[in-house]
């Protein structure tokens, strides 16, 4: 994709990741986000409140990203949403907490959001596209009527 | 471009026209939230904001400047500069992005003038050479950047001076200011600046500072120097993830040593952190890939007033810059007294100048060389 990766690297020495090191390093600002993840748990186990914590503004280091990925791991469920570009949710393995990655058309990240919720606020129908449902399904019931019948 | 009347038809409805969802709307807004500093959270409200904006007519002018800043805007991510043209605002006028040429881009300037009288925005790249100075050394069309910006601001609704040079007068003002350059709240007294100060500003940022003006229908708050506070509320240094090691003591000595490699502080390589507001350790460079202190290199501090004259930008800022710092400041105050006091003697000529706005003529230009 970017001409960047044909450039050829060659580290001399003191690379600061150790090779064999399977577990991504970081400058240690994950913990506190993690710590607000657990917070944000308790709060909707208890009042059924949610949180959106936005990962794009944290004053993370290289690494930090990773490893909070990497601590919360992968879950079972994945869904993608199209609209103005790819949406792509993925359930972490600690359940109720979601990963909501929003790309352009482009592929360039807009948001990155952690969602604490039951389901993520962007995979539920609109409330005004639910109050239009009734009179898009009769429309397709009737497709010679012009007129459409009334929503109810 | 012709100039269009930006009222008749709301953000929601033109872009629910051109097949938009509630749903990509709705995410369309969370990538909002992130660019104007406000929680997540704050998506929905945002998105109800929106639906009923109207377009504002958008006026941007060039002066001393060197185009970073709409190098910078034309790298924005979220929303792309398209949308942001064609679906948020109405860019009526814009020297460098128009396709249009001599005349008739400068009518297209005076016709959003005269359609949104007290409605539309200006925005500035670029510093001015004052009132006193030789108009010759920057024109547009023929005519001088002190008369084409006093023009253009005077029935305004609000003036949004982005990047260094406009804000404080950046490079072209560095000493011994050979141009006579100053920045836009110098001159413009009688409305509402709002400084996007930054070389350039981060992307988001500009364009984080038009989205509230859109969403909220109001300017945001604004620190001691016009900043928007969302952006620039915050120092650097608050929230570098280096910041552990400076804590700790724990500072790189040269660029290669142990410490560079092991990511320490930058401070004594010059690092302005401490003493310079923006959203560049959050928000980050290129569509949020990374920063200059996490490239390695420490902060210039270039969001700051007169950071070209501001001491070295290796040199740490304890010695230096603390008391260089105080002359940053006492300065600042110092700029602000005495533009204001050339503002006001200017304010009387302006008036009857502006209403027979003349280009400058080589005479003038020979006569003040
Ligand atoms: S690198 Fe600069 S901004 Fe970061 S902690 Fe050190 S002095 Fe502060
Ligand atoms: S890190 Fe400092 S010098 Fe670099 S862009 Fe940000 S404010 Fe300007």
């Amino acid at each position: 994709m970017s001409l960047l990766d044909q450039i050829p690297v060659v580290v001399e020495s003191g690379s600061v990741v150790p090779e064999a090191d399977p577990h991504p390093q970081g400058y240690g600002n994950a913990e506190p986000v993690l710590h607000e993840v657990r917070h944000a748990l308790a709060r909707l186990i208890s009042t059924g409140e949610t949180t959106k914590i936005d990962l794009k503004a944290m004053p993370f280091g290289p690494g930090d990203l990773e490893h909070l990925l990497s601590v919360l791991g992968t879950g079972e469920v994945q869904a993608s949403i199209d609209a103005l570009g790819p949406t792509r949710v993925q359930e972490t393995a600690i359940p109720g907490v979601w990963l909501v990655d929003y790309l352009n058309s482009e592929a360039h990240r807009l948001a990155l959001h952690l969602e604490i919720a039951t389901v993520p606020e962007i995979l539920c129908p609109q409330p005004q596209d639910l109050n239009d449902a009734i009179a898009a399904l009769d429309a397709r019931l009737n497709p010679d009527q012009s007129d459409p019948p009334l929503a109810s | 471009m012709a100039a269009r009347k930006p009222t008749e038809k709301t953000l929601g409805e033109s872009l629910r026209e051109r097949g938009v969802s509630r749903r990509g709307f709705l995410k369309f807004c969370a990538a909002t939230a992130s660019m104007m500093a406000l929680p997540p959270s704050m998506a929905p409200a945002i998105a109800a904001a929106l639906e009923k904006a109207k377009r504002p007519s958008v006026i941007w002018l060039s002066f001393q400047e060197c185009t970073g800043c709409t190098e910078s805007l034309t790298r924005s991510h979220a929303p792309t500069l398209e949308d942001l043209i064609l679906d948020v605002i109405s860019l009526d006028y814009h020297h460098t992005l128009q396709a249009a040429a001599g005349d008739a881009a400068e009518h297209a300037r005076e016709e959003a003038m005269a359609a949104n009288p007290g409605e539309y925005l200006v925005i500035v790249d670029g510093s001015i050479p004052g009132p006193k100075a030789n108009p010759g050394f920057s024109t547009v069309a023929g005519h001088s950047n002190y008369a084409m910006l006093m023009e253009t601001v005077e029935n305004a609704a609000a003036v949004i001076a982005v990047g260094s040079c406009a804000t404080f007068g950046g490079l072209p003002a560095a000493n011994p200011n050979p141009t006579g350059a100053m920045s836009v709240m110098d001159l413009v007294k009688n409305k509402p600046v709002i400084n996007v100060s930054g070389c350039p500003p981060i992307p988001m940022v500009i364009t984080g500072v038009i989205a509230h003006y859109l969403t909220f229908g109001r300017l945001p708050e604004l620190d001691a120097y016009n900043r928007p506070m969302a952006f620039y509320g915050q120092s650097i240094h608050d929230r570098c993830y280096r910041r552990p090691f400076y804590d700790r003591g724990l500072f790189a000595k040269t660029f290669d040593d142990e410490g560079a490699r092991l990511g320490w502080c930058l401070y004594e390589l010059g690092c302005k952190g401490p003493t310079t507001y923006n959203a560049c350790a959050t928000m980050r460079w290129n569509d949020g890939t990374s920063w200059p202190v996490e490239a390695g290199h420490p902060c210039l501090g270039c969001s700051e007033p007169k950071f070209w004259d501001a001491g070295g930008f290796y040199n740490a800022v304890s010695v230096p810059t603390s008391a260089s710092g105080m002359n940053v400041l006492a300065a600042g105050v110092l700029g602000a007294v005495v533009g204001g006091a050339v503002a006001v003697s200017a304010k009387k000529q302006t008036k009857a100048e502006v209403a027979h706005r003349q280009p400058v003529t080589v005479e003038e230009l020979e006569a003040k060389l």
